[in-house]
């Protein structure tokens, strides 16, 4: 792998950039692999890229039906804290936060990633209640956050309106250390870092059935032929339930449609990340000046990649009354990711009831902050068969009354 | 935008007069059901792609509670009916064979079969 430097880019420069060479190379699949990882998303060629760096298991190929990131990886808004209010999430979300911090140089590729600062509004007396005990409970968990003041509010974001009709802003909680990436490069970059470690990643490649023998994964069928392996990781986020069918067992899993949509670009207004739970709608600029908008989940069981339209108009609505200036703005694109949603809004990195089957899913609307720790520790529970970082969020857990609830903490889809 | 016919008032209803209420005809495993049943009933949802049966309440019209059958890779619709009923009835079963002949969902399939 030819590594990207200020001197590559002068070098290439100089000889018309004809020298770059593929970032990943597209092989055909072999007959065999020690491990299988279903789903090219951010999760699926993290946990092969930790596979590989810290546990040196190479012989692994990452097999997708689509393109590397075309799923929900690279259908999200971007936003990355680690504000959770239970230990276990905050355990796997601080660690994904931080290995964000490095992510550009450990993996030699720019991800932009922007610890711009990441508010979340409190607009009801119960979510400034809410909001400081996710403080305490963030001071306790060692994750850097605050509850601060209107004034502070209106110092860190001067487009917002404090008085909305409705519902004023009562205060927020403030991650400082939290933000944004840029979501292709986090796929791009680890699909970089794994081929050049040897390994295959195969696009265009449905994977349809899981062969078994004795309770016990062998191999894999695809739309490329059969493949064997000792070890398959299910990774596929809002196909999780098929997969799961494909496999032979049940995953407490809904898909659901989520909805995104960015403006034309503007001048710099807002260099911070806005959630607001209370009237569902949040927005941060990127760095190319489109306002970047997201929303609450669609009602109901869907697979289409594309959602309804009201969803939009009350995500909007809510942000006009709460940034006037964005009123007049057009919109550009709009799309729809499939999300994975488990009942305690928490996600699930477990063993299977099919020995060497591993499934990662369940991240639902907010798995991009998570995909650096997700597959740090899916590496782990894959290569050891567990891992600190997994064992509360077993797929077994709700049978035994042990949630892990978020549904306070991630009240809007994020 | 989803529409669906109320088949209480007979209304051909908005998305948003509705409100969804999750996978239909379920068996409400209580107390004396084994753990297994409980978990499932709770938790262990159907999450098909393609035929799904499901509840939803025309909230903003009667109130009333009625099912649906539908496809979640089209979003196609393929009937509706009341909820009084533990089974899709026959006519809407035979409407989904016509369409995607061989379904099955949980017990129910074809009425042929
Ligand atoms: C609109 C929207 C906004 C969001 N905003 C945020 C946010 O701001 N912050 C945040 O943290 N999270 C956010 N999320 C959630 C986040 O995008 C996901 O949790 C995360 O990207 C999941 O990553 P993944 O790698 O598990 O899944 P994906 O990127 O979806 O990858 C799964 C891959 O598996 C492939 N696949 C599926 N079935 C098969 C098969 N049978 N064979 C082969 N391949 C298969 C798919 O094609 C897909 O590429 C948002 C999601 C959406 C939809
Ligand atoms: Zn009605």
């Amino acid at each position: 792998m030819r590594r990207y430097s200020a001197f590559a880019i002068a070098r290439e420069a100089a000889r018309y950039h004809s020298g770059w060479g593929k970032a990943w190379s597209s092989p055909e699949p072999k007959k065999k692999y020690d491990v299988i990882i279903v789903g090219a998303g951010g999760h699926g060629l993290a946990t092969a890229f930790y596979l590989g760096r810290n546990f040196g298991i190479t012989n692994v190929a990452v097999i997708e039906k689509g393109w590397l990131g075309g799923g929900n990886t690279g259908r999200n808004t971007t936003i990355i804290r680690s504000n959770y209010l239970q230990d276990p999430s905050a355990a796997i979300y601080e660690k994904s936060r931080s290995l964000y911090e490095t992510m550009s140089q450990d993996l030699n590729y720019n991800v932009m990633f922007s610890p711009r600062g990441v508010m979340m509004l409190a607009q009801t007396q119960a979510e400034v209640r809410g909001y400081l005990r996710t403080a305490q409970a963030n001071a306790l968990q060692g994750v850097s956050t605050r509850f601060i003041q209107p004034a502070e509010v209106k110092k860190l974001v001067p487009i917002i309106n404090l008085d909305g009709p409705r519902y004023p802003v009562l205060g927020a909680l403030w991650q400082d250390r939290a933000g944004t990436a840029r979501h292709d490069a986090v796929a791009w970059g680890y699909a970089r870092a794994c081929s050049d470690m040897g390994m295959d990643i195969i696009q265009q490649c449905e994977v349809t059935a899981v062969r078994r023998e004795g309770g016990r994964v062998v191999g894999v069928d695809t739309t490329k032929g059969a493949i064997d392996c000792d070890k398959l990781g299910i990774v596929v986020a809002g196909n999780s339930g098929v997969m799961a069918e494909r496999a032979g067992f049940r995953l407490p899993i809904e898909s659901v449609a989520l909805q995104a949509l960015v403006s034309e670009p503007i001048k710099p207004c807002m260099d911070v990340v806005v959630m607001a739970n209370t009237v569902h709608g949040y927005m941060s600029q990127s760095d190319k000046g489109e306002m970047v908008i997201g929303g609450g989940a669609d009602g109901f069981n869907n697979y289409t990649q594309r959602g309804s339209f009201h969803h939009i108009e009350e995500t909007v609505r809510a942000l006009v009354e709460t940034f006037p200036m964005v009123s007049r703005l057009k919109m550009l694109r709009q799309w729809g990711g499939i999300v994975d949603m488990t009942g305690d809004r928490s996600p699930i990195l477990s063993k299977t009831p099919v020995e060497g089957v591993f499934i990662n899913g369940g991240w639902g609307t907010g798995g991009f902050k998570a995909t650096p720790g997700s597959g740090w520790a899916m590496a782990e529970l894959m290569a050891k068969g567990h891992s600190p970082l997994t064992d509360e969020f077993s797929m077994w857990r709700f049978k035994e009354g042990k949630f892990i609830d978020e549904s306070v903490a991630a009240g809007v889809a994020h | 935008m989803l529409i669906l016919h109320c088949p209480y008032c007979g209304v051909m209803a908005d998305e948003t007069e509705l409100h969804g209420g999750g996978e239909a005809h379920l068996t409400r495993h209580g107390p004396g059901s084994s753990d297994e049943d409980f978990h499932d009933y709770l938790f262990a949802k159907e999450n098909p792609r393609g035929v799904h049966f499901e509840r939803w309440r025309h909230v903003q019209g009667c109130g009333k509670w009625f099912h649906a059958a539908r496809d979640t890779a089209t979003l196609e619709v393929f009937g509706t009916y009341p909820a009084q009923t533990t089974e899709p009835p026959k006519a809407i079963r035979k409407a989904i064979t016509a369409k995607r002949p061989g379904w099955t969902w949980r017990g129910f399939s074809d009425p042929a079969k």
